[in-house]
This record gives structure tokens, C-alpha cells and sequence, in this order.
């Protein structure tokens, strides 16, 4: 009997405390003008991160408030974007990815914006001249190696794609399946772009031969099979970030002088991955819209985004934190692709990807 | 006159009995629909033309195969405990039952992080062989193999078989078993003309979740399995978010349910007709001690393979927790380890200032309170349903396949379903928080029903008509004569209702508003960065999962019926 | 034709029987008779082999069981919740013990069909178990236990759960049952009528040893002590010292008895001694032995008797008489010698 009591006491109380912490995310805005907030909804992926008095400023200066509807990975998201866009369920979209892109504008989500912050973005960025998606970071999916292991084993860093399949490296490198992974998708794309259509199968059939190690996600790849992650697996080069790097200094458990971690940069051995904004169609806060999309540009925001979501700025005037300064190296030739080539060949690149690597 | 009299007075209990079937029809039938008619529509001949025979066979017949192994594992591995836990008293018997039911809550994230620190090339497990038999290579090599999906699935499901079994066998009256003895029954003839028929109910139940578990099982396939193997579910999940090729994702979908439909109809007709009355003991009254060294071994060799299997893995996650490892290395190459506190301290800071940190306390009690209302709404609507389903009607042997097809559904296509259909307030995600237990329900409710319909058939009639004989009103005979019948299975019940909604995952994912993170949510954010910190800070988190879960289950578990001592 | 040697079982750490002994001839049912929890059920369940006694043995034949299974001991056993299986009908049910001798099909259905005509129960051949009434099924585990014609059969409170007058008319069947079927039979129960009407001996069972094992007739005229007295319903017990041997008598707290039975074999001039005055002591004559005053407190109608309750000092006690004696009325009453009982100490 007293359980019982205990129970409907515990459940109480949890509806009690449940209800006084649900206030606790959302920013009460103070009534200063006599009209109503406006909403601005927010639909982006789960990877979406920015510090809270960011956002708490634009609410107050612009009188908003803002939703976030965090929906999953890129491709969940995006999904929802499309699946939604006769009757859409927010404002903007973030998060649209440039092997996503050409799908995103064939599918017409979006209402374009010719941005006056456009004009410190990085050109190279901007992969759609229309401004329907504009861009907001760029991350470089590149192979990191275990420096420490190098240094032990005494091997000189790959230089190229090709160096790969050296026997030095057999079985030394983990990459994810670009069925199931977007770097492992990145990866796959910028031997594309290194061996052309004809010639990237052969790269991965000898790759294959040289013992590359294939997991479906980043997770795994990193923390189960990387050898210089907390997970200390076999693998002493694997397929991640060119953020990685800085952010293991930062979230290391212990003050770090350096890096554990580097990334290769060589030509053509990273695919730039650039992530755009933009306004959906159908929105009923335009205004608004265009402000947050500013915002995101600016450089505040910009400048929040490496320690927050560990991208790279794509506003040229935003400064980089000191870690990523040091630690994180960004390649001056990163492969690229074509935005419709991509579309068009994705789905059958992975299936032949998959005959040669998988089966 | 009288007829409408009637039918008035039987409404109530009409619109009752209805609301499974509602329930069904707006938060399951609707969405699925609005799925495929979506997927449908973006059908073209040229998509028609481009799907070859064998992306659809390929993967059907391996998610069978791996179910197929997984649930004979599965059974075999759950048959000593289920046994021991019905039949025995001992020290260490609850623990054990709670052990069990831990990994089922865990996300597949991190218990491929356990296996892996157990099981991988540098685990726990390789080292000691290595060391002990000077190997050069790890012996082990189980990680990204068939073996690996076979383990997890049974790490996982293990629970299901020893719970529902076991319950069902503790609650045998051993007499009927001794009676078959004095007839001249050897223990094998036991078995089979009498133990084994009056269990099959609950075995077949048993053996339906899990193999369906393992059929729509996702993470485990595409985590610890790797890229070499695919499932439907997998390709599902492939077609639809990475590939953006609803068709496809579409056909599958239903390629899956459409098996799923037949399982579960083949289930009806194998639960036979006859409903069997049993009068089911109390199982404190079963359990006998252990007596002897056969007994005594068989419990020794039970319990040792059960924390081998659930323990280790599990306790390799909360070491991980406490262990920092110092990057600095040693003057002989090696790092050290020393126990800190660091991971959960962090867990309580948001450095970054994220907007989106998710302090602990609150994914605690946002999972705590998604869980008890899924618990609400399964049992509630398991009862009514498990109800109708025993009353042998028209509309029960109707409900009772359909009722368990969520659990044969893609998580995939009833997520995106939901965003289709619920995406205008007042019913949408942002206003109606309670999408997500309604959708942690879908899956819970089939386990609840599975579990209280036996029990529910075998309430002697006798009983409930004696009671309303003597002036009892419904009410009075379901709370004095059904309930406490029940109460075993309805804590049962609830216990796996409560679990399933804690480790939710997939669906909390779509359907979750970011002001209401669940401990899952938070600790796949922690993953999905790299660093230490990170990686610490999701280890410490899981931590907290499997306790708040076990803490949990203890107070379910020791609810007891308040005046009744012995039903 | 089975005995039972020296049985010793502790449970939960208590000694629960401390050297039980009896044997069962053939075509007798012996009554073991004793509280609830005092070891029957026990005692029985050893016997059939599923439980093991922590020492002692028994034998069947001269054949000593302990190794012998259960499902080879060829004992029947009815329960008091009759067991039966739920998931077959009565003919199943009846016929299982034959099925596992792997009799051919015609056979079991003949000896099926016999023993259900014994017990009256023909028409409910395929009738499903849960759908009969409890004196149905009484009948159909009773039927179970018979038909593959067990060496003994075993009978563990199965009236119990029955109400008096389903109760008084099966144990009269029951009683002819059994002796028509020859079969020896340990019947327990704890219902000292129910064992004088079935039992051609009975067992008494207390504090784990047989007390008195001893037909009907003689455990009511001669119980052997205070318990063994109490239990079969003679509650007229006084405490009392002996005064003189020769001729006996007693010294109580009430006043002197003289005494015309026997003295136990161990008794002498000063021990203390329980004495029992049966229900017949009662005398309203003039004699001049064993005179009392005493109070009449209550009347009780029996039928063809009274029982009248009287208060001698501050103790009461039942006598049986004819007429009943007006209640609160002092009486002068006189107690018969030769119904008095002269008990052993418990111990």
C-alpha cells in the first residue's frame, strides 16, 4: 500500500515539476509594444545548434518569437520540407546540403531573396545564382588520422586519394556507407570528382582490396573504429570533419597543447559540403523571414557557428575562434561536383558503389 | 421498444469497447494511408521501371532469415531464466528480472558502444584472450558480422520471452503437473501433454512480439550489422531519407506490412478456439528454494550466461562513465585512466550556451512523463481492446491482427505519415504535445494486449457471474473479481509500456518539440560530435537512463494489491 | 502393504514431522487426521514421491521407494482442488492415466465409461472441466485417480472445499466407493467427523508424530491423550493429581473423583493425571459417588438428544441428556465412573 501511495506522489509531483521546467527552454518575451509578437518557425535538423542569447536578441529586437521544429537528419528534414510544401509548417528552412540541393529547387519550397548580407558571402558558396538558397557554412568532409599513431608507426601522411592504396595504410582507413552516411556520401563524391565516372569504381575495388573498413555511420566510424576518439578503435584514419580536429581539443576531458587529431587537405581529397537557408514558399512572414535569413548571415551568428555546429563561416568577415585557428585546416582545393550531376546520378553511384565495395 | 431501450443502455459500453478501433483509425490507419497515397502519387513509370525485382527480394528475404535466427536464439537463450524465475526462489531473483528488462529500454547507439568496448578489436573480451593465449590477432571478430545482429537482438528481446513466459508459467498451479505424475506421466510426457499446452498461449505471444521486433528491427541491423546487410526496414529508411525516393520507401513499406498482416493472422488461427479457464496461483506460492546440486548448478550456469550476456555490456557503459582518460600519454606509450566525476558535471553545464542544451533533470522528467502517459493510454486501451478481443466476437477476431501491425510497421513511414497528417494545429506537433506517447502507445499497446488477453480469457466465468448473482454492478465484479486476477499481468503490462516509451527513439525524433528533449534524444546529440567530452557526456548520460529505468521498475514491481493478500 | 518408517522433514527450518510411522494394509482406508499445517498434505506428497523426507523411509511391498519416481509408483491421488486439466474435457481427463500405460483405444474407452458409471457421472463424458460444478468435478478427479486402478490411492482433503450437504452425501459415496473398489487408501483431512465416517483406522496427527493410530471406535472410547481428545470434539478436560490407587481416585479443583477405568501403564500415586469426562457421564440419580453442584448455562437442541452446558466452579463442561434442565437452574448432578477417561500426559 505505501508503494502505491509512493507512486501517485511521484506522479504528481513529476507533473508539478514536468509543467514549472517545460517554461524553462522557451524566452519569455516582455510586452514593451502593445502589439502581439509575431512567430517565426524555424524548420531545420537536429544538428542545429546556436547559443541561446543569439536568439533571445532577435526575438527582442524584432519582437519575434522563434520555433524551432528540429526534424531529424538533413534527408528527414528535407523530406519534411517537401512532404509539407502545399501547406508548409514553417517560415525557413535550414539545412539544405549541396548534394540535396538541386532536389530541394526541383521541387520549388522555396521563395528566393536577394539578401543585402549576400555580399560578404564567399562566392565560391554561392551555388545558386537565383538566391532561392542562400549559404550559410560550408564544412569540409575530410580524412583525419591519428597523429599519435602516425608518429609511432612513422608514416608519412597520404598526399592523395591515391596514396590510399599504398600498402602502408592497408586496413588502416574506416568510411561510411554514402547509402546510409552524408560524409560517407561527401567522401564517395570527391573520389568522383578525383577519378571521374569512368574511373572511381576501380579506385574502390583496390581500395576495397587494401582493406578499408565500411561502417554505415558517422557515429560508429568515430567512436567504435577511429583509434583517436574516446572509443579507441583500430582505425587510425577516418572519414569526418575538418572540425573534428579543433573540436577534440575542446571538448577534451583534459587541457590539450595540441591536436590529437589532423586532417588530410591534399587536392581533391575532401568534398566541400555547403549548408544553405532558405525562405519557404507560402509564408505568411515574409518580413520576418528575410530579417532571420539576414541574421543568419550576419556576423554574430557567423561567428557563433564553428563552436556551435563546428562548420565554417561563410560570411568572409566573421572571425574564426582560436581553436579553430590552430587545429583546423581547411583545403584550398576541396573537390567538387556539379549540383544536377549530383542529383542525377546519386541514387544509381551509390547502387554501383554498393555492387563493388559491398557485395 | 424494449430493443431501443436496449441499445441505449448498452451505448455507453459500445462507445467504449469502440475507442481501440478509433484509436487505430485516426493515429494509425490514417497516417500509414496518407503515406502511401503520397507515395503513390509521386509513382511514375519511369520509377516503376527502375525498381528491379531484386531490391525488393534481396532485403525481404535476409529481414526474415535474421528474424527467423534471431527468435530461435532468442527462445533459447530465455528458456532457462523464464523457468528459473517461475519455478525457484532464490537470492539475486529480482535482479535478475530487472536486468533482463534494462537493455530493452537502452538506444541502439549505445549499446553498440557497449559490445563494441566489449567485443571489438580492442574490447575487454579480445584483450583477455589475447593476453591469456598470446595471440597476435583478436579472436574475436564480431563486430559488423551476423553474429553481432544476432547477439543485440537477443540482448534486447531476451526480456520479452523470460517476462511473458515466465509470468505466465509462474502462475501455473504445479498441482495439475503433480496429478499428471501420479497418472503415470514421465517428466518428458509432462511436459508435453500438459506444461507445454497450457503454456502455449503465452509462448506463442512470446515468440509473435519478438519475432516482430526483430523483423521491423532498424538500429541493431544498420549499427552493429554495418553496410553488408540490409533489412526492409534499413532499405526503407535508405529509399526514403537519403534517397528521397518515396516510392520505392513506399513499396517496401508495404511489402512489409502486407507480411506483417499474415504473421499476425496466422498468429489468430494458431491461438486456438478453445479458451482455456485456468485459475492462475499466486506465484509467490509456486516458487519453490533451491534444494540440491542439480538445481543448484542449473541456477549457477543460468545466472552466470545471463550477466555474461547483460551485465557485461551494460556495465562497460557505466565504467566508461566514470573512467577519464588522460590524452597525455605515458612515458611507455600508455594513457591512464583514473575515476572522475567530469562526464556527469558537464552534463549539468551548458558552456556553449547552446539554445538547445538539454539539462539533464529535464530529458529525465520529460521521459518519465512521456512514459507514464503512455502507460495511461496503452493500458487503458489494451484493456478495452484485450476486452474485446477474449469476447470472441465479429470485431474481436477483427481487431486482433490489425492491432498488431503497428509493431510490423516501418517507424520510417508512420513518422512521415504523421508530419502528412498532423500538420495543422490544434492537432500538429508544436500545439499537441502529446504525439509522442501517443505514438510511443501504438507500439505499446499490442504488447499489452498479447499480455492481458490470456489472462483476461481465463477468468472463470463462474466468478464474474457469481459476483453479479449476489448484486454486484459491473463495476463492483470487474474491481473485486477481474482486477485482482489481473493485477499481475496489468503491472506486467504496464512495465513494458513504460520501458518502450523510455528508449523510444525514432519516433520521438519526428515528433518531439525541442523544448521537450527525452534522455535518448539528448544522448544521440552527444554522439553526433566528436570529443571526449562528448563522447563522456553520453555514456554518463545512458548512465542515468538505465537507473532512472531501474528505479522505476522496482517501484512497479513492488506495487501490491491493496486488501487482497492472496486472490 | 505400504509402510511408512521413521519420516523426519523439516520446513523453513522447523521440524515439521519428527518420525511419522504407520502402514496401510490391504483394503483399508486409513484416516490421517490433524490440524491444518501440521504435516499431512506432507506426509502424502512424500509418499507419492514428490517431496523427499529429510530421513526415514517408505515401503511398498517390502520394496523400498526411494528411488523410484513418481510417475512409476502407480499411487492416485485426488486433491482437494482437484487438479484437473483444464484444457480437456472429462473423458480426456479420466482417461489420461490409462493413455500413459499406452493402452489400445477401445480398452481405455471401456474403462473410462466403467469408472464414470461408478461415480455417476455418465452424461458428462464431453463435457468441458470448467463448466461443471464443484461436486462435478469432486467426482470426475475421483474418477481420474480410479481408472488406471492404482496399488493405492491417496485422498488429500477432498471434501474440503465442498459445502455440509454435498459434503455428508459424497462422503457416504465415497466411503462405499472405496470399500467396493478394495483399493487401500490414506484419506487426510482435518474434519474429525469426515475421518469417523470414511476411516477403518485412524492416524492422529500433532506436532509431527503419529499420537494414536487406533480404529474409530477405540480412539473415541479410549483417547489416548488431551489433544487426541480435543481434536474428535471430547472437550470435558480437567487436570487432577492421584489420591489413592486402590481405590482409584483423583483429587481436582473441583473435588474428588472416583474412578472405575483403567489407570494408564505408567501412572502412579501422586502424578498429576488428566481426566476426561465423556458426554454420557452425566447422571441425575442419587448416587453417591462423584456428586458436584453445578449451573445449568445452556441448552442445544441435537435432534435426538441435548447437549446441556454446565458450570462446576468456574470450569464448564457438555454433557448429552434427553430432557434438557432449565437454564440457570442449580442442579445437583453426579458423574458416572465408569465414563471417565483417564488420559496420558501430551508429552
Amino acid at each position: 500500500m505505501k508503494s502505491s501511495k509512493l507512486i501517485i506522489l511521484v506522479t504528481s509531483l513529476l507533473v508539478i515539476l514536468q509543467s514549472a521546467c517545460n517554461g524553462g527552454q522557451k524566452t519569455e518575451i516582455p510586452s514593451v509594444m502593445d502589439n502581439q509578437p509575431g512567430v517565426l518557425n524555424i524548420m531545420t535538423h537536429d544538428s542545429f545548434a546556436v547559443s541561446e542569447n543569439l536568439i533571445t536578441d532577435f526575438e527582442k529586437e524584432n519582437n519575434v518569437e522563434i520555433n524551432f521544429l528540429l526534424s531529424g537528419d538533413t534527408g528527414a528534414a528535407l523530406n519534411r520540407a517537401i512532404l509539407t510544401k502545399e501547406s508548409p509548417q514553417a517560415d525557413v528552412f535550414f539545412g539544405v546540403d549541396n548534394t540535396f540541393l538541386s532536389r530541394a529547387l526541383d521541387e520549388e519550397i522555396f521563395e528566393p531573396y536577394n539578401s543585402p548580407m549576400l555580399v560578404n558571402i564567399d562566392n565560391s558558396l554561392r551555388l545558386d545564382l537565383e538566391n532561392y538558397a542562400l549559404p550559410v557554412d560550408f564544412g569540409d568532409v575530410c580524412i583525419n588520422f591519428d597523429k599519435a599513431y602516425f608518429e609511432e608507426n612513422q608514416l608519412s601522411i597520404p598526399s592523395s586519394l591515391s596514396d590510399l592504396l599504398l600498402p602502408e595504410y592497408e586496413g588502416l582507413l574506416v568510411v561510411e556507407n554514402p547509402a546510409t552516411s552524408s560524409p560517407g556520401l561527401a567522401f564517395m563524391l570527391a573520389t568522383i570528382a578525383e577519378f571521374g565516372e569512368e574511373g572511381y569504381l576501380d579506385f574502390w575495388s583496390d581500395l576495397k582490396a587494401n582493406g578499408v573498413v565500411v561502417v554505415n555511420d558517422w557515429e560508429s566510424a568515430y567512436y567504435s573504429n577511429f583509434s583517436a576518439s574516446a572509443g579507441k578503435g583500430n582505425q587510425p584514419m577516418v572519414v569526418s570533419y575538418g572540425s573534428s580536429p579543433p573540436a577534440e581539443v575542446i571538448f577534451s576531458e583534459t587541457p590539450l597543447d595540441d591536436a590529437p587529431t589532423a586532417s588530410i587537405i591534399a587536392p581533391n581529397t575532401c568534398f566541400r559540403q555547403i549548408e544553405f537557408v532558405g525562405i519557404l514558399k507560402g509564408t505568411q512572414q515574409r518580413e520576418l523571414a528575410e530579417k532571420f535569413v539576414d541574421f543568419l548571415l550576419d556576423v554574430p551568428f557567423q561567428e557563433d557557428l564553428p563552436l556551435q555546429m563546428f562548420v565554417f563561416p561563410a560570411n568572409q568577415k566573421a572571425k574564426l575562434p582560436p581553436e579553430f585557428e590552430k587545429f583546423a585546416q581547411i583545403p584550398d582545393q576541396p573537390a567538387k561536383l556539379d549540383l544536377d550531376l549530383i542529383a542525377q546520378n546519386r541514387e544509381k553511384w551509390i547502387q554501383d558503389w554498393t555492387l563493388v565495395v559491398l557485395r | 421498444m424494449n430493443q431501443r431501450l436496449k441499445y441505449i443502455r448498452m451505448a455507453p459500453a459500445i462507445l467504449l469497447w469502440s475507442l481501440p478501433f478509433a484509436f487505430l483509425l485516426v493515429f494509425y490507419f490514417q497516417p500509414l494511408l496518407a503515406n502511401f497515397r503520397m507515395a503513390w502519387q509521386a509513382t511514375t513509370s519511369e520509377v516503376l521501371a527502375s525498381i528491379s525485382l531484386k531490391v525488393i527480394t534481396q532485403p525481404l528475404f535476409f529481414t526474415i532469415w535474421q528474424a527467423i535466427l534471431s527468435t530461435l536464439l532468442t527462445i533459447i537463450v530465455g528458456f532457462p531464466p523464464a523457468y528459473l524465475l517461475a519455478k525457484y526462489r532464490f537470492v539475486g531473483k529480482s535482479f535478475i528480472r530487472l536486468l533482463t528488462t534494462i537493455p530493452f529500454i537502452m538506444p541502439t547507439v549505445v549499446v553498440a558502444a557497449g559490445f563494441n568496448a566489449l567485443l571489438g578489436p580492442k574490447g575487454w573480451f579480445n584483450l583477455l584472450l589475447q593476453t591469456f593465449f598470446s595471440l597476435d590477432k583478436p579472436p574475436i571478430q564480431i563486430i559488423n558480422t551476423l553474429g553481432a545482429i544476432l547477439l543485440a537482438h537477443v540482448f534486447y528481446n531476451s526480456t520479452v520471452f523470460i517476462r511473458v513466459v515466465g509470468g505466465a508459467w509462474s502462475q501455473l498451479d504445479p498441482k495439475i503437473e503433480f496429478a499428471a505424475r501420479t497418472l503415470g506421466a514421465s517428466p518428458l510426457r509432462v511436459w508435453q501433454k500438459i506444461t507445454f499446452p497450457l503454456l502455449k498461449p503465452a509462448l506463442l505471444s512470446a515468440i509473435l512480439l519478438i519475432f516482430l521486433f526483430n523483423f521491423t528491427s532498424f538500429a541493431v541491423i544498420l549499427l552493429l550489422g554495418g553496410p553488408k546487410f540490409s533489412t526492409l526496414e534499413v532499405e526503407i529508411y535508405i529509399q526514403a531519407l537519403h534517397m528521397l525516393n518515396l516510392p520505392v520507401a513506399g513499396l517496401l513499406s508495404a511489402i512489409q506490412l502486407l507480411f506483417t498482416l499474415v504473421l499476425t493472422i496466422l498468429y489468430t488461427r494458431l491461438i486456438k478456439t478453445k479458451t482455456i479457464t485456468l485459475t492462475p496461483r499466486d506465484p509467490e506460492e509456486v516458487a519453490k528454494p533451491i534444494k540440491g546440486w542439480k538445481q543448484r548448478s542449473f541456477l549457477v550456469g543460468t545466472m552466470s550466461y545471463l550477466i555474461i550476456l547483460f551485465v557485461a555490456p551494460l556495465f562497460s557503459l557505466v565504467l566508461r562513465s566514470f573512467l577519464l582518460t588522460d590524452f597525455s600519454r605515458n612515458l611507455d606509450g600508455s594513457t591512464g585512466n583514473r575515476f572522475s566525476l567530469v562526464y556527469y558535471q558537464e552534463l549539468f553545464l551548458n558552456r556553449r550556451e547552446s539554445l538547445f542544451y538539454v539539462p539533464p533533470i529535464d530529458a529525465i522528467l520529460n521521459s518519465l512523463y512521456f512514459g507514464l502517459i503512455t502507460v495511461g493510454i496503452a493500458l487503458f486501451l489494451g484493456f478495452l481492446a484485450a476486452n474485446v478481443i477474449s469476447s470472441r466476437s465479429r470485431w474481436g477476431k477483427l481487431l486482433d491482427p490489425i492491432l498488431m501491425l503497428p509493431l510490423g510497421t516501418s517507424a520510417v513511414s508512420l513518422g512521415l505519415g504523421f508530419i502528412l497528417v498532423f500538420n495543422t494545429p490544434p492537432l500538429d506537433v508544436r500545439s499537441f504535445p502529446l504525439l509522442v506517447p501517443i505514438a510511443h502507445s501504438l507500439v505499446a499497446m499490442p504488447f499489452v494486449v498479447r499480455i492481458l488477453q490470456p489472462v483476461i480469457a481465463s477468468v472463470p466465468r463462474g466468478l464474474k457471474y457469481s459476483a453479479m448473482v449476489l448484486g454486484a454492478s459491473p463495476w463492483r465484479t470487474f474491481w473485486q473479481v477481474e482486477f485482482p486476477i489481473l493485477f499481475r499481468a496489468i503491472i506486467s503490462a504496464a512495465l513494458f509500456a513504460f520501458t518502450i516509451s523510455l528508449g523510444e527513439f525514432g519516433a520521438t525524433t519526428f515528433l518531439a518539440r525541442p523544448e521537450q528533449p527525452t534522455i535518448p534524444i539528448a544522448i544521440y546529440r552527444y554522439l553526433s560530435q566528436p570529443g571526449g567530452l562528448n563522447y563522456g557526456q553520453a555514456m554518463a548520460m545512458s548512465t542515468i537512463l538505465m537507473i532512472v529505468c531501474a528505479l522505476s521498475i522496482i517501484l512497479i514491481e513492488r506495487l501490491k494489491l491493496p486488501n487482497i493478500k492472496e486472490f | 502393504m505400504l509402510s511408512v518408517k521413521n519420516l523426519h522433514k523439516e520446513y523453513e527450518n522447523q521440524p515439521l514431522l519428527r518420525g511419522v510411522s504407520f502402514d496401510v494394509h490391504q483394503g483399508e482406508t486409513i484416516c490421517l487426521l490433524g490440524r491444518s499445517g501440521s504435516g499431512k498434505s506432507t506426509i502424502l506428497r512424500i509418499i507419492a514421491g514428490i517431496e523427499v523426507p529429510d530421513s526415514g523411509d517408505v515401503y511398498c511391498d517390502n520394496q523400498n521407494l526411494k528411488d523410484i519416481p513418481v510417475h512409476k509408483r502407480k499411487f492416485g491421488f485426488m486433491f482437494q482442488d482437484y487438479a484437473l486439466f483444464p484444457h480437456k474435457n472429462v473423458f480426456e481427463n479420466i482417461a489420461f492415466g490409462l493413455k500413459m500405460q499406452n493402452l489400445p483405444v477401445d480398452l481405455v474407452d471401456e474403462k473410462v465409461n466403467s469408472v464414470l458409471t461408478k461415480v455417476n457421472m455418465q452424461e458428462f463424458r464431453h463435457r468441458r472441466v470448467a463448466d461443471l460444478s464443484g461436486g462435478e468435478q469432486q467426482r470426475v478427479a475421483l474418477a481420474r485417480a480410479l481408472a488406471p486402478e492404482p496399488r493405492l490411492l491417496m485422498l488429500d482433503e477432498p471434501l474440503g472445499a465442498l459445502d455440509r450437504n454435498l459434503r455428508e452425501q459424497l462422503m457416504d459415496e465415497l466411503r462405499l466407493l472405496l470399500h467396493e473398489s478394495n483399493i487401500p487408501a490414506i484419506y487426510v483431512t482435518h474434519d474429525q467427523e469426515e475421518a469417523f465416517t470414511i476411516g477403518d483406522r485412524l492416524a492422529l496427527l500433532n506436532e509431527g508424530i503419529i499420537i494414536q493410530n487406533a480404529s474409530p471406535e477405540d480412539v473415541y472410547k479410549t483417547p489416548k491423550n488431551a489433544w487426541v481428545a480435543k481434536f474428535i470434539g471430547l472437550s470435558n478436560l480437567l487436570e487432577g493429581v492421584i489420591q489413592s490407587t486402590q481405590p482409584l481416585i483423583v483429587k481436582t479443583r473441583i473435588g474428588d473423583f472416583s474412578i472405575n477405568t483403567k489407570l494408564p501403564q505408567n501412572a502412579k500415586l501422586g502424578d498429576s493425571i488428566m481426566l476426561l469426562l465423556r458426554p454420557d457421564a452425566l447422571s441425575m440419580t442419587d448416587s453417591n459417588l462423584n456428586q458436584f453442584q453445578a449451573q445449568v448455562l445452556d441448552d442445544i437442541f441435537l435432534g435426538n438428544q441435548w447437549r446441556v452446558k454446565l458450570r462446576m466452579s468456574d470450569l464448564e463442561f457438555s454433557f448429552l441428556v434427553d430432557e434438557p434442565i432449565s437454564i440457570g437452574s442449580i442442579i445437583k448432578i453426579s458423574i458416572d465412573p465408569n465414563q471417565i477417561n483417564l488420559l496420558q500426559d501430551e508429552k
